[in-house]
């Protein structure tokens, strides 16, 4: 290791950034992948994927990806919530990888909602 | 740069450790790798989390999910349904006592939710054993911002202004510390960071060490910045702490790698270095003379403090010995300024830098409550919230008897004072003190008198025999609670102890005998009429002091529930227990030497004690 | 195994650079390596480091981290924390004395354990804790104390 300069400093942080995001449990996004039985099956585990790479591609570290149980609309899986810091969360539902990258480009990066696959935005609360 | 979805947060504390955490995160890789989430998921090892009772513990993030008590075969259910499927699996995560309803998130549990962390910030954050971890967290910014834009001078008065008063014990202030160090004569000092944590029941220096040891490394470079002429720190770590010795040797290399500690840091013309050594098993070495004696390589033997440490310390250069806590809170004030630190915590030290309790205190809770750990809270708290709030109440349901505070230097306290903030002068008001931050809870089945021997006892062994009132006094007070325990103590006993306390408090050579008598001070003040029982009516209400209490066998749980199994009769070293096999058994009184192997074996609870 | 005793002593003092006020920690390795300090070799560094005998004989009875006498293969230690004492550490001390058959400071005929107190050691949320070598368990009860001592026995 070499010797560190004090700018090294941030860039070291800024390497570890995603990681503490992660962590620290902050963010600016967070999208959650809804992965029960029914969802595996439609293929959640590609659009985590995709949604993975598409973090590491745009080095988007604070962006959060969390899975979550099913969310009990079996016929439209795979599903998605997309929420943003401070706003109301969105659920896309019947995603492909060709939609969860634009997805993820419009809203997630921009913040502009993509209402062609949305389903309903808001959630329910529970107790 | 590899992006993960998850972390998961192993905790790798000593107590974690010993219940099988390295082994729960092989099981986690293992598992990770079997559902192909490799690629998404980090496991990684933390620093104590301080709610040791609950260990193992596991934090999965981003969502901060907490789990407890963790076993090796747990970890594939919870792979798949949390790490895969999203769903925290109930049946591991917390639950309070007396409720039904798990908390799944960290940061609901009271334990945690009522906290405020400076000193233990990055506690579960980080991998104590990785340096970019720290930095991560704002490590070593607060160093870069003292040797690019600030004077020694400048550092000196930040941390005088924030009220930072030694978390070893004694309370003195801080700045006031360093700034005699400067002053005092002499090209070489020394800077040394006093981790000798000694005090039985008291563990946040091991796990502040063991969970961010780069704090404390930061805090020692920079007050060695501040003090001038210092280029060699120390820092004494008890050798009871095989981990945080490791931790600390690791975190010296890595620093050591990246240029932070060695010649001219950060190209700024400061040259400073740090080393371990370890203690040796002697209480007494937390007193700084004879920690300082110790690193010297001589038996730690205190001297008397005419001429104070930061003038002729280590090798007779000034030299500033400060708490592992202490040196954790330095980088902190220095990053966000002395306003902020003072804000927390209680009274005025702008004049008078002895004037208020600033910061947050850090306690290690145990003893009979239902959350034992680490808590850190701001100062002026009450020591009620402490018990209650965070440590859930007594176990069982227990009545609550008393709170012991400083360790083996420290007092009792009763319920009655449950409301009095945690403040250095408050607790040393009522004959306790803040102490290194032990914090025992004793329930309505710990005796008093019993509690204040075991302290005694403890004193006295470790009392390293260099001046009288404290090598023969402690005796003295000993073999008079000894009387006492065993019933053949009389009322004059009682004045006699009150005697040779004062006498020991005031003509002890060092702290160690200067405040060993305050258990017994404070018991015998909220507690007299526990030691009055005992020498009046030779009697131990709460049944600890075994040779006042009588055994009997109760005759229907021996035949009906244990059958007459023997087992106490084959354990009894007196031969007082007469019956055969499947037959009702007795204890005979007059052979009965009240050892209590009896009631310790039997498994049906048939032995009667009075 | 034949011990080299000048071997030892020279690698030993190298470590801490011959320096006599790193005496206490090459005391420490000694221990470490072979569970009490051999008379052979304090002698050997007392006079490789210069420091007179009678002075490492003082640490050595000063500190209780160290022993001049051998002790068991398996160390078992009682932790005599204030939380563990409250919680029944004594008794626990009782249990193995009589699992065992030797008092508290001695080690077993057949050189296999040796019982002693120790300070506190910080896991004060896992009190009572008995430490075995680098196992550190708790809370141990007494009627857990058989099954505890049974996992060493065939080692």
């Amino acid at each position: 290791m070499p010797r560190l300069k004090i700018e090294d400093l941030d860039k070291i942080a800024d390497q570890q950034r995603r990681k503490m995001t992660v962590r620290e449990g902050g963010g600016k996004a967070k999208i959650t992948v809804h992965m029960g039985t029914c969802g595996i099956a439609a293929g959640a585990r590609n659009i985590m994927s995709t949604f993975l790479k598409e973090i590491e591609a745009h080095n988007a570290h604070d962006v959060i990806l969390t899975t979550s149980a099913c969310a009990g609309l079996c016929s439209r899986e795979p599903m998605a919530t997309v929420e943003l810091a401070g706003q109301a969360p969105v659920k896309y539902v019947d995603l492909t990888e060709e939609k969860a990258k634009k997805i993820f480009a419009s809203h997630v990066l921009q913040g502009k909602l993509v209402q062609d696959y949305a389903l309903s935005i808001g959630s329910e609360r529970i107790q | 740069m590899k992006q993960y979805r998850l972390q998961v947060m192993v905790c790798a504390g000593t107590g974690c450790v010993s219940n099988h955490s390295f082994e729960l995160k092989e099981a986690l890789d293992r598992e990770i790798k079997k559902h192909n989430l490799q690629n998404e998921t980090e496991v990684v090892y933390t620093g104590c989390n301080g709610f040791c009772g609950a260990g193992p513990i596991v934090v999965v993030q981003p969502d901060g999910i907490f789990y407890q008590l963790l076993k090796v075969t747990d970890i594939p259910h919870l792979v798949e349904e949390h790490l895969l499927k999203g769903r925290p699996v109930k049946k591991n995560l917390y639950t309070p006592p007396a409720e039904k309803t798990p908390i799944p998130k960290m940061a609901d549990i009271p334990f945690f939710s009522d906290q405020t962390l400076i000193a233990l910030r990055n506690r579960g954050m980080i991998d104590p054993e990785k340096i970019d971890d720290y930095i991560a967290r704002g490590g070593y910014k607060a160093l870069a911002k003292v040797l690019t834009s600030m004077k020694p001078d400048e550092v000196m008065s930040e941390i005088k202004a924030s009220g930072l008063r030694g978390r070893g014990g004694g309370g003195f202030p801080t700045g006031v510390k360093w700034e005699t160090c400067k002053k005092a004569h002499g090209d070489t000092k020394y800077v040394i960071c006093n981790a000798d944590e000694g005090d039985p029941g008291a563990f946040m220096d091991r796990s502040i060490i063991e969970g961010d040891p780069h704090a404390v490394i930061e805090g020692m470079i920079i007050g060695a910045y501040a003090i001038e002429n210092v280029h060699q720190g120390y820092i004494y770590v008890r050798m009871e702490y095989p981990l945080a010795i490791k931790r600390f040797q690791i975190a010296i290399q890595q620093a050591r790698e990246y240029g932070l500690l060695g010649k001219n840091i950060f190209a700024k013309g400061f040259d400073f270095d740090l080393d371990v050594r370890r203690g040796a098993g002697a209480f007494v070495c937390g007193e700084s003379t004879a920690l300082m004696a110790s690193i010297e390589g001589r038996p730690g033997e205190p001297r008397a403090k005419y001429i104070h440490t930061v003038e002729k310390g280590l090798w007779d250069c000034p030299t500033c010995l400060n708490n592992v806590e202490t040196w954790v809170n330095v980088p902190q004030i220095i990053l966000k300024g002395a306003k902020w630190f003072s804000s927390v915590g209680t009274g005025d030290v702008s004049i008078d830098p002895w004037g208020g309790s600033k910061g947050t205190k850090v306690f290690s809770l145990a003893g009979k409550v239902n959350n034992t750990g680490l808590v850190e809270v701001p100062m002026g708290i009450s020591l009620g919230d402490i018990v209650y709030k965070i440590g859930g109440g007594i176990r069982e349901g227990k009545k609550f008897k008393a709170v012991q505070t400083g360790g083996p230097s420290g007092g009792f306290i009763p319920e009655s004072m449950l409301d009095i903030p945690v403040d250095y002068e408050e607790l040393t008001k009522i004959g306790s003190m803040m102490g290194s931050g032990g914090m025992v809870v004793c329930d309505e089945e710990n005796c008093m008198v019993d509690m204040a021997k075991y302290f005694l006892k403890f004193t006295q062994e470790e009392s390293c025999g260099k001046c009288i009132p404290c090598r023969e006094g402690t005796k003295r007070m000993l073999d008079i609670l000894e009387r006492i325990t065993i019933g053949e103590g009389t009322e004059e006993d009682l004045l006699l102890l009150e005697e040779l306390s004062n006498m020991i408090v005031e003509s002890s050579l060092c702290a160690l005998g200067g405040s060993a008598p305050n258990p017994v001070l404070t018991t015998l003040k909220y507690f007299r009429e526990e030691y009055e029982a005992h020498v009046k009516n030779k009697k131990c209400p709460a049944k600890i002091c075994r040779q006042l209490l009588t055994y009997t066998i109760d005759q229907k749980i021996c035949l009906e529930i244990g059958h007459g199994c023997g087992v106490c009769k084959k354990n009894c070293p007196d031969a007082a227990i007469i019956g055969e096999r499947k037959t009702v058994h007795y204890i005979d009184p007059v052979k009965c030497g009240k050892c209590g192997a009896c009631y310790d074996v039997c498994n049906f609870n048939a032995i009667i004690i009075e | 195994m034949e011990l080299n005793v000048q071997q030892k002593a020279e690698e030993i003092v190298n470590r801490w650079n011959c320096a006599p006020s790193n005496v206490i920690e090459m005391m420490h390795d000694i221990q470490n390596e072979f569970n009490y300090l051999p008379k052979e070799l304090l002698y050997e560094i007392s006079n490789k480091v210069n420091v007179p005998i009678a002075k490492i004989y003082n640490i050595a009875t000063f500190y209780n981290a160290f022993s001049l006498k051998p002790k068991g293969r398996h160390r078992v230690h009682v932790c005599m924390g204030t939380p563990c004492h409250a919680l029944g550490a004594p008794r626990v001390v009782s249990a193995i004395e009589r699992e065992l058959g030797i008092k508290c400071g001695d080690t077993t005929p057949d050189m296999k354990y040796s019982l002693d107190i120790c300070g506190c050691v910080g896991t004060c949320g896992l009190a009572p804790v008995v430490i075995i070598g680098d196992d550190l368990f708790g809370p141990i009860k007494v009627d857990g104390v058989p099954r505890l001592l049974k996992k060493y026995e065939s080692k």
